[in-house]
């Protein structure tokens, strides 16, 4: 029975990050917006950089590709646009860990804004010139800024988080 | 500094095509693939529509299902502050109404003799009455701004139709699935409608702001509105029928702004009307 319990637990943690991260692009709560005023951040964003960073097989790249569709679909873009930018962000995430030797919060955290302004300026190219949907660059600058300074927080609940998986 | 050029191209080939054991697919591999999928997408190739369509369907219904706790979360708020205000709210509304009342008697004859006129001039329009469908998702996106319906396709709704609240219009069908569609809504950056300025008689057009207002543009002449001018839409263009109450110009947010009748965060049910005017 405690064992049973302890599994379930261990479940619960292994696939929580995939959960949130499905969550998040489904649900129109999906902090990905600004209705709460001025505070707006991406938590997928967060989400895809932390776990590829720290620990790629919890999250699978074809499992990103495809939440990257279903965020499209839902916030009505264009399909492929989303997904690209998921795998941006974990490409700067791969490289990140593949020349790290001391990885520190800060530096991470560094790379993390890196790679938001990337996938954000990416994100308005694709949509303002391929397909000609204008756009508030007002907004995009308060999410990006919100994102990484929620980065902190988000990195140290999943270190928590990863602590208590293994 | 060809060793540390040499570790730089290992780690982006690393990052790019390595693969662990629990990964199906290089990060190369999916990059391509989305790049391809962006391709087709731009080029309105069949094949990506009806993945779209099929996608849809389960996504919106998928996405309704898991908004439905926030969603009660926000109703909650709403109505708990909407409490707070009732008894001065209940105060205003008994003077509008008393005023209002005043009004109708004038609006009545004006309504019967524009019919009159509408009849002796030969234009008449053939208005559907309209099928009521509730908001399934209120997407408040950093890009666009829409609302998912739970009507498509099987119901009737084509695209183009317009999409009102309590006979103001809030947006216009832009994409119809089975049993879902989605329609944009007027505050979108992308949503231009030629409208008309009473009084005055002003033409213009109404750009959504990407926020909770609008804002009048490409005005022909320098306008001089009075606060409170009602924004109607004009019909040119085809799109919408003429007449349709928009908003009032409300200038506390800046020039030429309008502030919509309806709230666009707080859409539950709409009416989807097709509007086709025929003119002799």
């Amino acid at each position: 029975m405690v064992q049973k319990k302890i599994n379930f637990k261990n479940k619960i943690l292994k696939y929580f990050p995939l959960i949130l991260l499905y969550f998040s692009v489904l649900n129109e709560f999906d902090i990905d917006v600004s209705n709460m005023g001025l505070l707006s951040f991406n938590l997928p964003f967060i989400i895809i950089f932390y776990w590829s960073l720290k620990d790629p097989d919890q999250i699978g790249n074809g499992l990103i590709f495809f939440s990257g569709i279903l965020n499209d679909v839902t916030l009505g873009y264009p399909i492929g646009v989303s997904s690209f930018i998921y795998l941006t962000i974990i490409a700067f995430a791969s490289y990140l860990r593949n020349i790290t030797l001391r990885p520190s919060i800060f530096k991470d955290a560094l790379v993390f804004l890196i790679a938001i302004l990337f996938a954000n300026s990416a994100n308005s190219l694709i949509l303002s010139f391929v397909f000609s949907i204008e756009i508030h660059f007002f907004e995009i600058i308060t999410n990006i800024t919100f994102t990484f300074l929620l980065y902190f927080l988000f990195a140290r609940m999943f270190n928590y988080l990863k602590i208590m998986g293994t | 500094m060809a060793s540390g050029r040499d570790d730089f191209i290992i780690a982006i080939r690393s990052a790019f095509l390595k693969k662990s054991n629990k990964q199906q697919f290089s990060l190369l591999a999916l990059i391509v693939f989305s790049i391809v999928l962006i391709f087709l997408s731009n080029l309105n190739f069949v094949g990506i529509k009806y993945i779209k369509v099929g996608v849809n369907e389960a996504t919106y219904r998928l996405s309704a299902i898991i908004s439905y706790p926030e969603k009660k979360i926000n109703e909650t708020f709403s109505f708990l502050s909407e409490y707070l205000n009732v008894y001065n709210e209940n105060q205003n509304l008994k003077n509008i109404i008393d005023k209002l009342n005043s009004e109708k008697l004038n609006y009545i004859f004006l309504e019967n003799e524009n019919k009159r006129l509408k009849e002796i001039v030969g234009e008449e329009s053939n208005i559907t009455k309209g099928i009521v469908s509730r908001v399934l998702i209120d997407k408040d996106g950093k890009f666009l701004k829409s609302i998912i319906l739970n009507k498509g396709s099987k119901n009737g709704i084509k695209l183009g139709m317009v999409v009102l609240e309590k006979n103001y219009l809030v947006g216009q069908i832009i994409e119809v699935n089975y049993t879902t569609s989605r329609a944009i809504l007027i505050s979108d950056l992308n949503s231009n409608i030629p409208v008309v300025i009473e009084p005055g008689s002003y033409q213009s057009i109404l750009n959504g702001s990407g926020k909770d207002f609008g804002v009048i543009k490409y005005s022909k002449d320098k306008l001089n509105l009075d606060e409170n001018a009602i924004v109607y839409t004009s019909g040119s263009g085809g799109n919408f029928r003429s007449g349709l109450p928009i908003g009032i110009i409300n200038n506390e947010k800046g020039n030429l702004t309008v502030e919509f009748f309806s709230d666009l965060s707080q859409l539950s049910y709409v009416k989807i009307q097709s509007l086709e005017a025929t003119e002799d």
